[in-house]
C-alpha cells in the first residue's frame, strides 16, 4: 500500500506543476479583471518554442543548460506576446472574453500544431532538462524519490507560489491588479492606467502559460503532440475559480486535480486493467464540476468585475 | 451622420478581412508556403468538381447544424462549448439505438436521429442546470463535460460496442456498421441527378433546422423571451421571466442541435461509430454562428463559407502544398479575435466619432488646399 | 512631495464633445485662495464633465486650464493630483475588498517621487509601505477632525463613513483644492450639516468646488456660484447677491413647477397589506425586520429614508424578486408571498424599478419589443403560440403618442433612447397594463424636469384612478409633492407614518436618521 502511495505522489506531483504555473499566471489574469479562456493555445505556443530552440540547436541529443533555459525564456516571451495580442482585442476593443479566449485557444493550439510539422516534425522528441537530485536528501526513504529528486522547473512552480502570492498582496503593483479586478473605475479615478495595468497582467501571467507549456515539452513528455497540452489550459482556469483566486488555494486546486489523474496512472501501473481506465480519466473533469458547484454559491470573493471590460468615456 | 456610419462600417469591415488575411499570409510564409498557392486551394480548389463541392456539403450539414445550436444558447445568454460533447453523446444514443433496435425503413432512420438530439439535449441541459441552480459558469462546466463525453464514448467502443472484428486487432476501435435502413442516403441515390452529388441529404435536415430554429425565436413567445433573458437577464427577471428556466430550455434545444449533428455525421458520412468523429465541429460551430451574426439564417452562408475553408485546408497536402491541415484552427481563431473585435470597433460610438472628426478635418485641410 | 498652494485656478474656453452631444461648451471659470465655488445646474447640465477635465480623466476637445497662471495639461489624475487638486465623486471610488489603508496606499503608490537610483526604485516597486501610508492617514484626520478607521475594509463602512475616507483620501493625496461632486446627496440632513460645518473650516485652508442642485447647501456653503445649463455657463456671480429663486430659474431657464399632489379624496380599500415582513439584503443581513405598511387603493404612499435601510429589498419582495423569510404582502387580499414574479405581475402588480436602464428595458431590443415584455405570451400580442406582429407594432405606436415617446421609430433599440424617454417607455408599459398597484423606485432620479413633470403628472393620474402607489425615493421634496401619506424607513423597520400635513423636511430628516420620539422633534 505504502509503494502504492508513494508511487501515486511520485507521479502526481511533477503531473501538477504545469497546471500550477498556468493557473498562477491566470490568477494575476483574473485578479487584474481578464478572464483568459485562451491559456490552453497560450500554453501550447509555448510547448512548441520551448523545445524549439533546444531542438534547433542540437536536435534529439543532449543541450548545454543555457540552451534549454533559452527555450524557456523564449517560451514565456511567446506566452506574454500572445497574452499582450489577446489584450488587444479584450482590452482595447473591449470584445467579449469568452468567446474571444475560445478564439486565442484554435488559434495557439492550431498554430503550434502547423509550425510543429514544419519546423521540428515528425514524432522527434528532445533531451530536454533532466531532474535533479538534491544531495543527501535525495536518498532519504519514501520523500527522497518524491520531493528531492524531481525536476528543476516542478521546485521553480512551487516556488512561485509564495513569489506569486508577495507580488498580489506586498507590492503597489499587486494593488493595483486587485483594484483594476474589483473596481477599475476606482483605480482610474485615483490615476492608475486601468488599460496599462491590466496589459501588464495579461503579460505577466501569459508568460507563467507559456512556461507552463515550455515544462510539458521540454520536461515532462520531453516531446510535442497536437494532444499534449490535453486541456490542461480549461483545467488551469477552472483551478483559479476553485482557488478562490489565492495563489495557495490554486495550488492545492493544482495538487488534487493531479493526484486524481495520477490515481489513474498508478491503478494502470498496478495491473488493475479490469476496471476501465476511461472513468478514472475521468475523474479529475468530474471533481472540477462538483467542485465549481460549491465555489458557485460563495460571491463576493473573487474579483468583482472579472470579464467586464473598462472605458472610462463609456459609463453607463 | 448615416452614410458615415455606413461608410465606417464598410470600412471597419474591409480592414479586418485585410489584416486576417495579412496574418494568415505572413504565417503560411514562415511555414515555407506559396501564399496564392495556398490561398488558391483554400478558397478556389474546393469548387474545382462537383466531387469536392459535394465533400464541402457535407461538411457544412453538422456545421450548420452545430451553428444554430450555438446561435439558440448565444442569443438566451449562455456560451456554449459544449457542442463537442454533446455531439458525441448524441451520437453515441443514436448508435445504440441504431444497434438495438430494427424498425421498419424511415421510423428506424427518424427514431435514431430523435434519439440523437435527446442525448444531446440531455447533455446540453446539465451544464445549463448547474449554471441556472449553482451559478457554475458555463465556460468552465461544458469544457469538462466535452472530457468526461469524450472518455464515456471511448469507453463504448472500447468495451460493449466494439466490432468483434476488430477485437484484439492492432486497428482503431470501431462500432459495426450500421443497418443500411438508418443511413443517411446520398442525394444521387434519392433523386435522378449525376452521380457526383455524393453529398448526403443530411443538408436539408440542417437547412430545414435553421429555418425552424428561426422562426421559433423570432416568432414565438418562448423566443421572445429567451431573447430577451440573453440581452438582458435582469431586466428580463424584472418582466417576469423567469431567466434560469430558459437559460435550461436553451442548453436544451442547443444540446439537441449538436447531438442532431453527431447523429447526422454518423448516418450520413461514417455509418459507424469510430474515435475522433466530430471532427471539432462543435467549436468550428462557435465561429460559424459568430460569423454568421448569431442568426440561425446567417449561419447557412456562414457554415458554406467555412466548410470550403476547411474542405480547402484539408485539401492542401494532396496538393501538395507544405502546409499542415492545422491551419484550420489558425484561421479560425484568427476570424474570432478578428469578429469580436471589430464588431465592438463598429459599434463604439466613440470610436467612430474620433473617426469621423478625423475625416472631417482630413476634407477640411483638403478643401483649404 | 507637497504641491505648491492653489492661489488661483483658471479654466478658459473649455469644450467637449461626446458622439451626438456637446457636454461642455466653451465654458470659462476661476476660482481663488479660500473661495468656494458652487458648480450649479441639472442633471446632464455637464458638471460633472467638467470636473473629471479638472481631474484628468477626460481630455479636452478644446480649452485650456492655468493654475497660479501657468497652464497645466492633465493627462491623467495623478497630474491632477501633483498639482494639488483633489476630487471626491458622487459616486464613491473606493475599493470595497481593500481596507481603508489599501485603498489610500493605492493612490499613494502612484504618485510617489519617481526616478532615484535603481535600488531605491526596485525598493519602492518591491515593497508597499503600509504602515507610512497608515501614520499618514491618522497625521490627516487628526489635523481636520475627520475620524476613521484605517484598518477597515469599505464594505464594513456606512455612507457617511466611506464620504469621510474619500475626503482623507482626496487631503493625503496633497489636495489643496478640493472638487466635491453632489457631496450630499445619500447623507441625512444632519449628516449634510454636519458636512457643511466640516467643509466650512476646511475653506479656510483650501479652495472648493462643490457641484450641487440643492440650493440650500449652496447659499450656506459657497461664496460664489456658477451655473449651467445645457453645457454652456449661464450665469456667475457671488453667491449673497442673489436669491435661491433667482439661482433655481436660471438653472432651469424656464420656470417650471413640478405637480403637487393637491385633491383629498377618500382613499379606498387597502390594497396592499404588508404584514410583519422579514427579508434577507445580499450580504445575508435582515434587510427588512418586521415592517408593516398598508397603502389603499387611489393612495400614494411616499417611503422616505437613506439608501440602503431596505428600501431595495421591499421592492424586490414586493414584486417577487426576493425571497421572503417570513410575513405577508397581501395585494387585493391576496398572498403573493412565494409566487413567482411572472404570477404577482399577472395579478395587477406594476413596477417601475431603480435602475431603469437594465432593470426596466432590454436594452438592445427595440421599443416595440420592450413595450409588450410582460404580455408577449398573451393575446393579442400573441396568439395560439405565435408572435402577432401588427398588434405589437399598434400597441407602440398607440402608446408612443399617449406618453410622449420621442423616438425616430418604434423599432430602434430601447437602449439609444434618452433617460427621460426610457422612463416613458416602462411607464407607458406599467400603467397600459391596467395595473392595480405600482411600487415606483426613484422614478425621476437623474431626469431633466420636463421629464420629470410628465411623470408625475402620470403617476398622480394613475392615483386617480383608484391604483395604489409606493412611491420610493430618497428626494425628500418629491415625497412631499406627491404622498397622501409618508411612510419613513429606517433600518428594515417603517419609523412612523406621517399625514400629507405633517410632513416636514427636517422632521422627516430626523426620522431618517432614526430618530422616533415624536417628543424630541
Amino acid at each position: 500500500m505504502l509503494d502504492f502511495i508513494v508511487l501515486f505522489l511520485t507521479v502526481g506531483i511533477p503531473l501538477s506543476s504545469a497546471l500550477l504555473l498556468a493557473a498562477l499566471g491566470e490568477t494575476v489574469n483574473q485578479r487584474s479583471g481578464i478572464f483568459n479562456l485562451g491559456c490552453e493555445g497560450v500554453m501550447s505556443m509555448g510547448a512548441f518554442v520551448g523545445m524549439l530552440i533546444p531542438f534547433m540547436v542540437g536536435g534529439a541529443g543532449k543541450v548545454a543548460w543555457y540552451v534549454n533555459v533559452c527555450g524557456l525564456l523564449a517560451a514565456a516571451a511567446v506566452g506574454a506576446l500572445m497574452g499582450l495580442l489577446f489584450g488587444v482585442v479584450v482590452i482595447k476593443f473591449g470584445a467579449p472574453q469568452g468567446i474571444a479566449g475560445i478564439g486565442l485557444q484554435l488559434f495557439g493550439t492550431g498554430l503550434a500544431g502547423s509550425f510543429y510539422r514544419h519546423f521540428i516534425g515528425g514524432a522527434q522528441g528532445v533531451a530536454g532538462i533532466d531532474s535533479i537530485r538534491i544531495p543527501f536528501l535525495c536518498d532519504l526513504p519514501v520523500f527522497g524519490k518524491m520531493l528531492f529528486s524531481c525536476n528543476p522547473m516542478v521546485y521553480f512552480a512551487f516556488l512561485m507560489v509564495p513569489v506569486v502570492s508577495y507580488i498580489l498582496f506586498k507590492t503597489p503593483w499587486g494593488l493595483r491588479v486587485r483594484a483594476c479586478g474589483t473596481m477599475p473605475r476606482a483605480a482610474d479615478s485615483m490615476g492608475i492606467d486601468v488599460s496599462r495595468t491590466r496589459y501588464q497582467a495579461l503579460a505577466f501571467g501569459s508568460a507563467m502559460a507559456g512556461l507552463a507549456g515550455a515544462y510539458l515539452s521540454l520536461c515532462y513528455a520531453k516531446i510535442f503532440t497536437d494532444t499534449l497540452i490535453g486541456g490542461r489550459g480549461f483545467i488551469a482556469v477552472a483551478l483559479v475559480y476553485f482557488g478562490h483566486w489565492s495563489p495557495v488555494g490554486v495550488m492545492g486546486g493544482a495538487l488534487l486535480f493531479s493526484l486524481a489523474q495520477a490515481l489513474q496512472l498508478a491503478v494502470q501501473a498496478y495491473g488493475f486493467t479490469t476496471f476501465p481506465y476511461e472513468f478514472l480519466v475521468m475523474l479529475p473533469y468530474v471533481l472540477v464540476i462538483v467542485v465549481l458547484v460549491f465555489v458557485g454559491q460563495s460571491k463576493h470573493v473573487g474579483p468583482a468585475m472579472l470579464g467586464k471590460p473598462f472605458n472610462r468615456e463609456m459609463r453607463t | 451622420m448615416k452614410q458615415f456610419k455606413l461608410v465606417y462600417t464598410a470600412g471597419v469591415i474591409v480592414l479586418s478581412v485585410l489584416l486576417t488575411l495579412v496574418i494568415a499570409s505572413l504565417i503560411l510564409t514562415v511555414l515555407g508556403a506559396n501564399v496564392l498557392d495556398t490561398f488558391w486551394v483554400i478558397f478556389c480548389y474546393p469548387f474545382t468538381s462537383l466531387k469536392n463541392l459535394s465533400g464541402v456539403i457535407n461538411i457544412m450539414t453538422p456545421l450548420t447544424i452545430v451553428g444554430v445550436g450555438i446561435c439558440v444558447a448565444y442569443r438566451s445568454g449562455i456560451v456554449n462549448i459544449g457542442g463537442e460533447g454533446q455531439m458525441i453523446i448524441g451520437l453515441l444514443c443514436a448508435i445504440v439505438f441504431a444497434l438495438g433496435t430494427s424498425l421498419p425503413a424511415p421510423f428506424g432512420l427518424i427514431g435514431t436521429l430523435l434519439v440523437g438530439m435527446a442525448g444531446g439535449a440531455l447533455w446540453g441541459a446539465l451544464p445549463g442546470l448547474l449554471k441556472a441552480r449553482f451559478g457554475v459558469s458555463e465556460l468552465l462546466s461544458t469544457v469538462m463535460f466535452n472530457y468526461i463525453a469524450t472518455q464515456l464514448y471511448s469507453y463504448c467502443l472500447r468495451v460493449p460496442l466494439l466490432d468483434p472484428a476488430v477485437a484484439g486487432g492492432s486497428g482503431d476501435p470501431q462500432t459495426v456498421k450500421l443497418d443500411t435502413s438508418v443511413w443517411l442516403p446520398r442525394l444521387s441515390e434519392v433523386f435522378q441527378v449525376d452521380k457526383s452529388f455524393r453529398f448526403h441529404t443530411g443538408i436539408f435536415i440542417a437547412l430545414l433546422l435553421a429555418v425552424i430554429v428561426f422562426l421559433f425565436m423570432w416568432k414565438t413567445p418562448t423566443g421572445f423571451k429567451m431573447r430577451a433573458a440573453g440581452a438582458s437577464d435582469r431586466a428580463a427577471r424584472y418582466g417576469g421571466i423567469s431567466v434560469s428556466r430558459y437559460l435550461v430550455l436553451a442548453m436544451l434545444i442547443s444540446g439537441a442541435c449538436c447531438g442532431l449533428a453527431g447523429t447526422v455525421e454518423i448516418l450520413g458520412v461514417h455509418h459507424r461509430g469510430l474515435g475522433n468523429c466530430t471532427g471539432g465541429y462543435g467549436f468550428s460551430g462557435i465561429v460559424v454562428a459568430l460569423f454568421g451574426g448569431l442568426h440561425p439564417l446567417g449561419v447557412i452562408p456562414a457554415a458554406f463559407f467555412f466548410s470550403v475553408i476547411s474542405f480547402g485546408c484539408s485539401a492542401l497536402q494532396i496538393n501538395k502544398i507544405p502546409v499542415p491541415s492545422n491551419m484550420i484552427d489558425v484561421l479560425q481563431g484568427l476570424v474570432i479575435l478578428v469578429i469580436v473585435a471589430a464588431k465592438l470597433i463598429i459599434a463604439n460610438p466613440y470610436l467612430m466619432d474620433r473617426a469621423q472628426r478625423r475625416m472631417d478635418a482630413l476634407l477640411h485641410r483638403k478643401e483649404a488646399a | 512631495m507637497t504641491p505648491e498652494a492653489i492661489t488661483s485656478l483658471r479654466i478658459e474656453h473649455i469644450t467637449k464633445r461626446f458622439p451626438g452631444i456637446v457636454a461642455c461648451s466653451d465654458i470659462s471659470l476661476s476660482v481663488g485662495k479660500g473661495e468656494v465655488l458652487a458648480l450649479v445646474g441639472e442633471n446632464g447640465a455637464g458638471k460633472t464633465t467638467l470636473m473629471n477635465i479638472l481631474m484628468g480623466l477626460y481630455t479636452p476637445d478644446e480649452g485650456k486650464i492655468y493654475i497660479n497662471n501657468k497652464e497645466v495639461v492633465f493627462k491623467s489624475p495623478s497630474d491632477a493630483f501633483a498639482c494639488g487638486i483633489g476630487m471626491v465623486h458622487q459616486q464613491y471610488m473606493l475599493v470595497p475588498n481593500l481596507t481603508v489603508t489599501e485603498n489610500i496606499a493605492l493612490g499613494m503608490s502612484q504618485m510617489r517621487e519617481k526616478g532615484g537610483t535603481l535600488a531605491q526604485r526596485l525598493r519602492r516597486a518591491g515593497r508597499l509601505d503600509l504602515a507610512g501610508v497608515r501614520r499618514h492617514i491618522v497625521a490627516i484626520s487628526e489635523h481636520y477632525g475627520l475620524a476613521v478607521d484605517p484598518d477597515a475594509y469599505i464594505w464594513q463602512l456606512s455612507v457617511g463613513e466611506q464620504q469621510r475616507v474619500e475626503l482623507v483620501k482626496t487631503l493625503c493625496f496633497g489636495a489643496k483644492f478640493l472638487i466635491l461632486d453632489e457631496p450630499t446627496s445619500a447623507l441625512t440632513p444632519q449628516e449634510t450639516d454636519e458636512l457643511i460645518g466640516l467643509l466650512r473650516r476646511m475653506s479656510g485652508e483650501l479652495s472648493i468646488i462643490f457641484i450641487s442642485h440643492k440650493l440650500a447647501e449652496v447659499k450656506a456653503l459657497s461664496s460664489k456660484v456658477a451655473i449651467l445649463r445645457g453645457g454652456k455657463l449661464v450665469f456667475r456671480g457671488n453667491t449673497k447677491d442673489h436669491s435661491s429663486a433667482d439661482i433655481a430659474s436660471l438653472m432651469t431657464g424656464h420656470e417650471v413647477y413640478l405637480p403637487v399632489n393637491q385633491s383629498s379624496r377618500a382613499p379606498g380599500k387597502p390594497m396592499l397589506e404588508v404584514r410583519d415582513l422579514f427579508v434577507r439584503g445580499d450580504r445575508g443581513n435582515m434587510a427588512l425586520n418586521k415592517l408593516n405598511l398598508t397603502v389603499r387603493a387611489g393612495e400614494i404612499v411616499g417611503l422616505a429614508g437613506v439608501s440602503g435601510n431596505g428600501q431595495r429589498e421591499l421592492a424586490e419582495a414586493l414584486t417577487g424578486l426576493r425571497t421572503v423569510e417570513s410575513g405577508d404582502i397581501l395585494l387585493d387580499g391576496s398572498n403573493l408571498v412565494g409566487k413567482s414574479p411572472k404570477q404577482i405581475i399577472a395579478q395587477g402588480m406594476g413596477y417601475v424599478p431603480e435602475e431603469r436602464n437594465v432593470e426596466g428595458i432590454v436594452p438592445s431590443m427595440s421599443i416595440k419589443e420592450n413595450l409588450v415584455l410582460k404580455d408577449i405570451g398573451r393575446p393579442p400580442f400573441s396568439t395560439a403560440g405565435i408572435v402577432n406582429n401588427g398588434r405589437i407594432e399598434k400597441n407602440a405606436q398607440s402608446l408612443r403618442e399617449k406618453f410622449d415617446i420621442r423616438c425616430s421609430g418604434v423599432q430602434i433599440a430601447a437602449g439609444s433612447l434618452s433617460g427621460g424617454n426610457i422612463q416613458k417607455v416602462i411607464l407607458a408599459r406599467e400603467i397600459s397594463r391596467g395595473p392595480k398597484f405600482l411600487v415606483a423606485v426613484y422614478p425621476i432620479r437623474g431626469l431633466d424636469l420636463g421629464a420629470a413633470e410628465f411623470i408625475h403628472k402620470q403617476l398622480l393620474a394613475l392615483r386617480d384612478q383608484g391604483v395604489g402607489i409606493l412611491l420610493i425615493s430618497e428626494e425628500l421634496e418629491e415625497i412631499i409633492n406627491l404622498s397622501d401619506r409618508i411612510a419613513v424607513i429606517f433600518k428594515g423597520q417603517i419609523q412612523r407614518t406621517l399625514g400629507q400635513g405633517e410632513a416636514t423636511q427636517r422632521k422627516l430628516g430626523m426620522m431618517m436618521a432614526g430618530v422616533k420620539d415624536n417628543e424630541a422633534i
